[in-house]
């Protein structure tokens, strides 16, 4: 039983990245309609930062964020204005296509990049608290693993807070609801895409900037991490941040349900039943508008 | 409700205008005018190519060929967005509100050009003494609204943007009679507080009730036009427009 319950608690604690690595692919979907398959080496190239600040600098791997977020924020601008912009302007159904070829070739262009800068080999930042523990009854959790999932709420919650409040940010939201009709109100609707991306690159960055602290980064983590971004993103639906975050914990504790009660390879499939189950019963997710 | 518009200003100049969607020829040589506080009517079947017309001047839409000019320039050069902050503003067929989100901010992002932006708290006061319906329920999400007061947010949402013109496709359509009055009777309002109208309109002689002039557009072509009262009593509007009843009853009491 005890087994089980830490399982399930470590299950949370990842799957609150999960939620932050897809709110930044629920992000650009929803305005968008274009689906970045190169997500999760965006992920993995934030990963690389903190770890390169902390390997050539000694800065803290959570202080790191501060450096890495603007760093993926104009990544993402810089991405937008030379290869993703060009995506926007072709029709909606050309749209998904083009924007595949291109992230599937920025994809693998960032993974070679990675290999080339940093080795195929894991790395993983090691601090004076990394083994830190806190005992819950029979529980242990892990404490820096605990901090990235509260840092991943507090970091959706900005974002929603952005999204609800910022004259760009309810720009970026009617956007996603109705670019025609965004564009009647006089918005300017290209410049609410570059923003979407720019910061669905910052939650990239920020997400595996937390992935490298409590786990480890590597130049092939990137299709793992865009395929539970995926899976999240469907299963919340669109048009909620704090749905997707609660999406990201539902996923990481079923994962570890099913790999507790099944073995451990059943922890990757979980996720693709959740997958096809909801698009055949609920295609809209479980907070989908 | 004539006017002489032989003095006032030709703001909005479409000439020769050729639009359409992939194979489909939708406009062909449409050429009109509309002056600065004039109410002008464009009356016409559905698939005439009115909205199609619309979307050309918003921007919406890149016409094939032909020109359009506000206050002497050329619209086609421009992003639909900077039409707008021209002061040229639609309110689109089916409302296309946020739906999601309030009253307040629908109204809000119509303010959204940066020449409307400043004004905005005025503007929206403006907003709510014209359909005071929407202050009662400004933090209401607009998909909550009946059908007339969604029409009141995306006419109020035009406004936010103090257009020089107002353009509306079918305002009226699906509403109760006493909501498609009181849209009306706005637009009155705020013609006379100087925006020239431009009016798409099924319901005909609501229309022509209203504006200064009309023209008819048929098959993408503008096959009629002139002022209000003569359009009226003209026998093809009549029998094409105002039903059998009307072209029966000419002089008399319809029942």
């Amino acid at each position: 039983m005890t087994v089980l319950a830490q399982q399930l608690v470590l299950g949370l604690l990842i799957g609150g990245l999960y939620g932050l690595a897809a709110a930044g692919l629920s992000l650009v979907f929803g305005v968008m309609r274009v689906l970045n398959v190169a997500h999760g080496e965006l992920i993995m190239l934030g990963g690389y930062g903190a770890f390169w600040l902390a390997a050539l600098f000694g800065v803290d791997p959570f202080a790191s964020l501060a450096l890495v977020i603007p760093g993926a924020l104009v990544l993402g601008a810089v991405l937008y204005a030379g290869l993703f912009g060009f995506v926007v302007r072709a029709h909606e159904e050309a749209r998904v296509k083009n924007s595949l070829l291109i992230g599937f070739g920025l994809a693998l262009a960032l993974h070679a990049l990675a290999v080339r800068l940093w080795t195929a080999d894991e790395r993983s930042i090691p601090t004076s608290y990394s083994g830190a523990v806190l005992s819950v009854g029979n529980l242990a959790i892990p404490l820096v693993r605990l901090a990235t999932l509260i840092l991943a709420l507090v970091l959706i919650g900005a974002l929603q807070l952005l999204l609800s409040r910022w004259r760009w940010g309810k720009a970026i939201r009617a956007t996603a609801e109705d670019w025609q009709a965004a564009l009647l109100t006089g918005i300017d609707v290209r410049r609410a895409y570059l923003l979407a991306f720019a910061l669905g690159t910052a939650l990239a960055g920020a997400a595996g900037t937390l992935v490298t602290i409590a786990y480890s980064v590597s130049p092939s983590i990137g299709l793992e991490w865009t395929l539970k971004a995926l899976i999240v993103v469907v299963l919340a639906g669109l048009g909620s941040m704090m749905g997707t975050f609660v999406g990201g914990l539902v996923l990481g504790v079923a994962e570890a349900a099913s790999a507790a009660t099944f073995g451990g390879p059943y922890r990757e499939i979980i996720g693709l039943v959740i997958f096809v189950v909801v698009l055949a019963v609920r295609p809209r997710g479980l907070f989908g508008r | 409700m004539t006017s002489p518009t032989w003095c006032l200003a030709r703001v909005l100049e479409i000439s020769g205008l050729d639009a359409g969607y992939g194979d489909v020829h939708a406009l062909s040589g449409v050429t009109l005018s509309v002056a600065d506080g004039e109410i002008v009517a464009l009356l016409g079947p559905n698939g005439a190519g009115k909205s199609t017309l619309l979307n050309c001047v918003a921007g919406l839409v890149r016409p094939w060929a032909g020109a359009i000019r506000w206050q002497g320039e050329d619209l086609q050069a421009l992003d639909a967005h900077l039409v707008v902050e021209r002061g040229v503003a639609l309110v689109p067929e089916g409302r296309r509100l946020f739906g999601g989100m309030s009253v307040q901010d629908n109204l809000e992002l119509g303010a959204f050009a940066p020449r409307a932006w400043g004004a905005r708290r005025a503007a929206l006061e403006r907003v709510y003494a014209l359909f005071p319906v929407l202050a009662e329920r400004r933090r209401t999400a607009v998909q909550a609204l009946s059908g007339g007061q969604q029409q009141m947010v995306a006419v109020g949402r035009a406004l936010m943007a103090s257009p020089r013109l107002l353009m509306l496709d079918e305002p009226s359509l699906g509403l109760a009679p006493r909501l498609v009055a009181a849209i009306l009777e706005a637009l009155v309002a705020i013609n006379a507080a100087g925006v020239a109208v431009f009016l798409v309109e099924q319901n005909v002689p609501a229309a022509l009730g209203l504006a200064h002039r009309g023209y008819l557009l048929e098959g993408g072509r503008i096959v009629g036009e002139g002022e209000s009262r003569t359009l009226m009593a003209d026998a093809h509007v009549r029998r094409a427009y105002l039903g059998p009843l009307a072209v029966r009853s000419e002089g008399g009491d319809p029942r």
